[in-house]
Formats: C-alpha cells, sequence, structure tokens
C-alpha cells in the first residue's frame, strides 16, 4: 500500500477544508505535508481544529473538500477500518470487557492472523512498553499510565507505518507524563514509523516532535521544528502561545534591511527590532521578547535597547527569579534572573536598566 | 544501634505501665468510644427501622404466613380427634370397624357443644372435599341428624351417608390427619394420592398447573426476547441522541407507564379486536381476506402484545443508562484497529451492553412470570398464566392452601433462576440504573 517513492509526501493535506454545520469552517484551507518517519505533532488551543485533522486523518471524519493522501493515494473515500492507521485515544479506548492481552490480540485476530502467531506478536508488543507481565489483567486494574502503555502498544501491534494520537497523555499526572513522553519519542526512533500527535500542551510537543503544526482558528500558524518555532515565532500568536513572551505594540516609523524601528504606543520610545512579518512603514507591529532574553544591565553598560524599569513583584522558582517589571507602560513585562552566585539582587521598587539585544526583539504582525 | 532500640529506649508501656486512657472527664477512652459507636448504630437503626418495620408487615410477614399455608393442615386433627386416635393401627382396607365410629360420633357430639364460630365440621367438610368430592355434603348431612345416633354407630353413619362406607374417604382422613401437608402441593404438581397411598399423576384432562407453568415460563421468555428486540436499537439510538431528544424519546418510551390501565386495556381492544383497526386495515389493503380475520386479542397473542408494550420500559431503562456510558471512542478504536463495523459491533459494542441486557431480561422476565391483570383482561384462556389460577383459587374457590403452594412454587422457581443468573452471570454485573 505504500509503496509510493516519496517519502517526504507520506501523508498529504490537500487543501482541506472540514465544516460541521455547513457555515463556518472548522478547518481552512489546510496544506500539510508529513514525512515517512516523521514525528509531527499538531499544537493548537482547543477549537483550532487540529483534532478534527486529525479524526480526518483516522477517516472518522470526512474533509468537506479537498484531499487527504497516504502514501500518495488519496484515501477520503476509504472507510476507517481499511486504512491501517494506529490510533491511540485519549482515554485509551482499551476494551474493558477484554483483557491486555485480548486487547493487543483484537487487530491481529481481525485480520485472520495465526493463533501462534498472534501471540508472539502481543508478546512483543507488551515487551516493548515494559508490560510483559500483565497479559491477563483486564484494563480497569491497571493504572493510568500502565494503560497508556497498553494502549500505545496496541496502536502499534499490528505494525501500522502511520499512528495517530489524540492527546494521550492528558490524564496522566506530571511526572508520568514526562517519562511517557520520552517513552513515546524512544519507540518513535526504535520504530521509525511516521507520528501525527495531537496535544495543548506546548511542552509535550517541543519535547518529542521532529515538527510542530502550530493551529489556530482552523489554519496552520506555523509549522517548524521545534527550536525554531521557540527562537523564530513568525506571527504574535505562535510566539504567544508557544513558551513565555513579553510583547510590546506600537508602530514601525523606519526599516532598514532586516531591522526596523518602532516608536512604542505608550511612552513614544523607539526601540530597534528584527524584521520578521512587518507590512512595511507605518504599520502596527507587536514586538515579542522572551523574558530569559532580556538583560539587567549596569548603568554604563552598552546595549541595543535600553529602557529603564520599575521592579513590581518577585517570583522566587528555585533555579531563577521571575521579575515582573512595569517598562514602557507594560506592567506585565517579565525578565528571568538566573539564581547564581553573583548575580544583583534585586527587590521590590528597584529601579532597574533593562537591556536586550536587536536580534531577540522580533517584530510581528499586530494582533 | 539495634542494642539500643532493643533496650536503650523504653517503650511507652514500659514507662506507663497500665495507665489508661481516659477523655477529658476521666471516663475510660475504650469506654467512651464504645457508648459513641452504640448510638451510631442505634440512630443508623432508627433511620432504617421504619421502612423495616413496613416491609415486615406488608412484604416478609404475608410471604411467610403464605408459605405457611400452603402446608398447614389443621382442620382434621381439630374436628376428629378421638377419630383419628381410634384410627390408628387401621389397615387402610375395609371400612373401619365400631371402635373409630363410636370416636367419630363423640367427634361430632364434642362439635355440637363448642359455640358455634368454633365449630370445627365446616372447615373439616371444605378441606375434605378438595380430596374427595362429595366429601363435603357427607359430613354435614350427617351432622344434621348425628344427635339421634344411637349405639351401633356404624350402622348408623353407613344409613346416613354411602361415603362413610368408602375406605376412599377414611384413607384421606387418616392421611390428612396431621398439621402438616404436602397435599396441596401435590395438587399444584397435577398429581393425586392413589389407593395404596402412593403419589401419581392425574389424568391426563385433569392436569393444568404444569402446563400452565409451562406456559407462563414460555411466555415470560418470549416476551423478554420480544422487549430485547424491540428494546435495544431505541436504547442505542437513544444513547447517541443529544441529551434533549434521548428525553424526548424516553417520554415515547415511558407512555405505558404513564396511561391507565384501562385506557391502555380499551385502546388494545378497539385496535386488536377481529373487527378492530388492524384488522379493518389489513382487510381494506387486502393483505387477508375478510373470512381470515386475525384473532389479535383475547388469546395468547393478545396477552404477548400487551405485555410487551407494558414491560418494554423495563428493558429500555437499563439498556440505555448502560449504553449511555459506553464512550463512542471504543467503536472507533475497534474500526482503527481494523475491525469492520458488524465486527466491532459484535466484538466490542455488544458485549459491553451485557449487564443492561442482563438487567434489563431479569426485571422483565420476573415481572411478567408473575404478572396477573393484563393475561386476565387480554388473555382470554389461552393467553392465562400461572397467576391468573392463583388468583381464582383465592377469590373463587377459595382453595387458599393450593393458591398458596402455587403461589410458593412461583416464588421458588424464581429464585431458582435467579441463582441460576447469578452463577452464569453474575448478579453484581447487573446495573439497573
Amino acid at each position: 500500500m505504500f509503496d509510493v517513492r516519496d517519502d517526504a509526501g507520506f501523508v498529504r493535506f490537500d487543501r482541506v477544508q472540514k465544516s460541521y454545520d455547513g457555515v463556518s469552517l472548522v478547518v481552512k484551507d489546510l496544506n500539510l505535508d508529513i514525512a515517512r518517519g516523521e514525528f509531527m505533532t499538531m499544537l493548537g488551543p482547543s477549537g483550532s481544529g487540529k483534532t478534527t485533522c486529525l479524526m480526518m486523518l483516522a477517516g472518522f471524519e470526512t474533509a468537506t473538500s479537498g484531499d487527504i493522501l497516504l502514501g500518495g493515494k488519496p484515501i477520503n473515500n476509504i472507510p476507517p477500518h481499511k486504512r491501517g492507521i494506529g490510533m491511540v485515544f485519549q482515554n485509551y479506548a482499551l476494551f474493558p470487557h477484554m483483557t491486555v492481552g485480548e486487547n493487543l490480540a483484537f487487530p491481529l485476530e481481525v485480520r485472520g492472523m495465526g493463533k501462534s502467531e498472534r501471540e508472539a506478536k502481543v508478546k512483543r508488543a507488551l515487551d516493548m512498553v515494559q508490560m510483559g507481565a500483565f497479559a491477563g489483567r483486564r484494563p480497569a486494574q491497571l493504572s493510568g499510565g500502565q494503560q497508556q502503555r497498553i494502549a500505545l502498544s496496541r496502536a502499534l501491534v499490528f505494525e501500522p507505518e502511520l499512528v495517530l494520537m489524540d492527546e494521550p497523555l492528558g490524564a496522566l499526572d506530571k511526572n508520568l507524563r514526562e517519562r511517557m513522553q520520552y517513552e513515546i519519542k524512544h519507540i518513535h526512533e526504535n520504530l521509525g514509523v511516521t507520528v501525527v500527535y495531537v496535544t495543548h500542551d506546548q511542552t509535550e510537543a517541543l519535547t518529542m516532535s521532529d515538527k510542530v503544526a502550530v493551529f489556530d482558528d482552523g489554519r496552520i500558524q506555523q509549522l517548524a521544528p521545534p527550536d525554531v518555532l521557540y527562537e523564530e515565532p513568525e506571527n504574535a500568536f505562535v510566539a504567544g502561545f508557544i513558551g513565555e513572551n513579553n510583547t510590546l505594540r506600537g508602530r514601525v516609523t523606519r526599516i532598514d534591511g532586516d531591522i526596523c524601528t518602532v516608536r512604542l504606543d505608550d511612552g513614544g520610545a523607539e526601540v530597534q527590532a528584527l524584521r520578521v512579518n512587518v507590512e512595511g512603514e507605518g504599520a502596527r507591529t507587536t514586538l515579542s521578547l522572551r523574558p530569559e532574553r532580556v538583560r539587567i544591565a549596569a548603568p554604563e553598560e552598552e546595549v541595543d535597547n535600553a529602557f529603564d524599569a520599575k521592579v513590581a513583584e518577585l517570583i522566587y522558582l528555585g533555579d531563577h527569579i521571575r521579575v515582573r517589571v512595569k517598562v514602557a507602560g507594560n506592567d506585565e513585562f517579565i525578565v528571568k534572573v538566573p539564581n547564581s552566585a553573583k548575580g544583583r539582587r534585586v527587590s521590590v521598587g528597584d529601579a532597574l536598566r533593562l537591556g536586550w539585544a536587536t536580534q531577540d526583539c522580533r517584530a510581528l504582525d499586530p494582533s | 544501634m539495634a542494642q539500643a532500640d532493643a533496650g536503650g529506649i523504653p517503650t511507652a508501656s514500659e514507662h506507663e505501665p497500665r495507665r489508661k486512657l481516659v477523655t477529658a472527664d476521666g471516663t475510660p477512652l475504650k469506654r467512651a468510644l464504645q457508648r459513641a459507636e452504640r448510638r451510631r448504630v442505634l440512630a443508623a437503626f432508627g433511620l432504617v427501622a421504619p421502612l423495616l418495620i413496613f416491609l415486615l408487615t406488608v412484604f416478609i410477614f404475608p410471604i411467610g404466613q403464605m408459605m405457611w399455608r400452603s402446608v398447614d393442615n389443621p382442620q382434621v386433627v381439630n374436628a376428629l380427634p378421638n377419630t383419628l386416635q381410634a384410627l390408628r393401627g387401621w389397615d387402610g382396607q375395609d371400612v373401619p370397624g365400631e371402635a373409630v365410629f363410636a370416636a367419630l360420633h363423640a367427634d361430632y357430639m364434642a362439635d355440637q357443644d363448642r359455640p358455634r364460630r368454633e365449630q370445627a365440621m365446616g372447615p373439616l367438610g371444605i378441606r375434605l372435599n378438595y380430596e374427595l368430592s362429595a366429601a363435603r355434603g357427607a359430613i354435614s348431612r350427617t351432622g344434621r341428624n348425628v344427635d339421634t345416633f344411637e349405639a351401633p354407630f356404624r350402622e348408623a353413619f353407613l344409613d346416613a351417608h354411602r361415603l362413610w362406607g368408602d375406605p376412599a374417604l377414611w384413607r384421606v382422613i387418616q392421611r390428612e390427619g396431621r398439621p402438616l401437608t404436602a397435599a396441596y402441593y401435590v395438587a399444584a404438581l397435577d398429581r393425586e394420592y392413589d389407593a395404596d397411598g402412593n403419589i401419581v399423576q392425574r389424568d391426563e384432562n385433569r392436569r393444568i398447573y404444569v402446563s400452565l407453568y409451562g406456559r407462563t415460563l414460555a411466555l415470560s421468555l418470549g416476551i423478554t426476547f420480544l422487549t430485547f428486540l424491540l428494546g435495544f436499537p431505541i436504547a442505542y439510538y437513544m444513547s447517541i441522541l443529544p441529551m434533549r431528544q434521548a428525553n424526548l424519546l424516553m417520554i415515547c418510551v415511558l407512555l405505558p407507564f404513564w396511561t391507565s390501565l384501562l385506557v391502555r386495556t380499551t385502546a388494545w381492544i378497539v385496535l386488536l379486536q377481529q373487527q378492530g383497526v388492524i384488522n379493518t386495515l389489513l382487510v381494506s389493503v387486502g393483505i387477508i381476506g375478510d373470512d381470515g380475520r386475525l384473532s389479535l386479542i383475547y388469546n395468547m397473542t393478545g396477552t404477548i402484545i400487551a405485555m410487551t408494550h407494558i414491560l418494554l420500559p423495563f428493558m429500555v431503562l437499563p439498556l440505555y443508562s448502560v449504553m449511555r456510558t459506553i464512550p463512542p471512542s471504543y467503536m472507533r478504536a475497534a474500526k482503527s484497529l481494523g475491525a469492520t463495523p458488524t465486527t466491532a459491533f459484535r466484538r466490542v459494542y455488544f458485549p459491553q451492553t451485557l449487564p443492561g441486557i442482563g438487567a434489563g431480561a431479569v426485571l422483565v422476565f420476573i415481572i411478567s412470570i408473575g404478572y396477573y391483570i393484563t393475561p386476565a383482561l387480554v388473555g382470554g384462556q389461552s393467553g392465562r398464566m400461572i397467576s391468573n389460577e392463583i388468583a381464582r383459587h383465592m377469590q373463587q374457590s377459595l382453595n387458599w392452601g393450593l393458591a398458596a403452594a402455587l403461589g410458593t412454587m412461583l416464588l421458588v422457581g424464581v429464585l431458582i433462576l435467579y441463582w441460576a443468573y447469578n452463577k452464569l452471570v453474575g448478579a453484581d454485573t447487573l446495573k439497573l440504573g
């Protein structure tokens, strides 16, 4: 079935649209290529269309228009049970009336596989998630994390080339979630299977993925590897959704190659910023600045942009201290100060001089 | 370190030998706790007591009474104490001798001395009549002029009624001359005693109850299956509908509960009778001829239709409540694993509805096995069930002992079936709501 050579477009969404009520589009003109063996995460807030995309790929929803291709062949009219796509559900959907072993044998059984072959595969799949001793248990006798592993191995036991995961770690507590993230990532690396993973948890997306598609309002806002996504967000939504972000609003007064000068709304101070997503001189813009890229500068130090700020709040977080300051009319401006021995102690009410490099301040679309 | 643990640090009991824990006012803590616990138990009992007393008086006690009545047999013992004594050692073949008849006379005379309400000969006649028709006439006719009898009594009694010369009557008196009897159960199983006292089957044309139990069982099973067939799809549909529309459908399902029995029955008669709506429609469409009108009421068909209608909610409600809790992701998961929709339904969805099916089936079956009023109204002769026969013995033939025996057998039958269900499926899997 997957004999196509074009590995880059193993899964392809081609101008896909989806509307449930015939009035509003939940997915708007989606174009997306997923390469064979890739770990692709669809990240976005709820209602952004990411789960709908996954359900269309699995075959539980039909696209209103456009094509979905798997291995080069359109699958719009193939029912879900013939697509051969593994899927891990949010609530695991382990069949409660079957034992773990029966759950895993189910996909093999419906494929008409012989008993001995079935047992061998089930054992291998259980061993893969270190659950070999649990084949005789019922799902209700397992903890959440164990159920998660079983669901994962059930989706993989029939050796699909594509596995979909719909917020599979949402129900687990934080420590377990982090462990499972690594486990899923390692399984992906070992098996070389293509994974499409849906989550609203940005940490999860950044930890696990080769590529992340950030969804909002039915569109992909940015498709990039995690580091690019974090360090070079292309628009204000992505900058705000991924990681912590300080925003300053203003109007572009001058553009000089990659650098533009922005006059801030409040106070009228001018800032040098990297031109990323600005229409031209005179356009409104949102400046995005990561808290860890802001430094507390010494009074005589030379920096690209320097602002006076007043400390409003300190939050102690062990390895660093979050300092909330008021800068240029924005009193939600966060600076992360590393908790190092030589670091300066600040206290509430202190006047500081903040500075940042022009490259770290990105001029994005107005939001 | 171990040394220090063992001997170095004194434990509490060593340090303060036998010091009791006490409350603030000096009562030993143990006793105070016991007192609090007793108060808690009493309070709990107080909450349960009204219902418990209610159930005891209107449920447990009457059922015990019924079971007792099915074996209780005081009539012969009360009426004929001397006769029974004299009958001891009788061989059961020929008419007994003078001594027995003298005792019988003495019993009659003793009975006439009693106040009218305590006289035992009337109940005796009724009781003996269950076993031997015409016995009641013999007892009462003899009683009218028994005070004129003179020795030898044997001839006098034989002159008064020919039945006194029938060894069968004496066998019945001897057999039933004990405070407990199995005779009602013998009768309820379509059996009787032969001349040698063995239990044998009745003549074919006098057998009623066993086949009636069989019919009741078959009807109940059939109705249970029909409610399942009709209820499963609607329950499934309701479970996937939004709550509002599901509730609307639920009202339609519950409608039979809300209509009065008489309105419902009238509606069935209008619909189902030979000149009724359904027959007329079928004739006018040409499916059946005018002379081939179907009998849909006053027979077994009527019972099945009406009871299926009434009992449908008892199947739909547990099914619906179970199906509502089955997330759609199970079916999706099955399909994503490669199962066709049919296989997914059969292997994944259906097994999960079993607790609901079990609960619905047990409910419908147990209710229908004891159903009385609907078969009585629309069942005619062939749609009668065992409960109608019990009611007949309660209200018309006034043979309460037999009614009690039939009722007890029904109760025991249901308990056995429930026990079997529990063994096979497990009652703890039932989901009633």
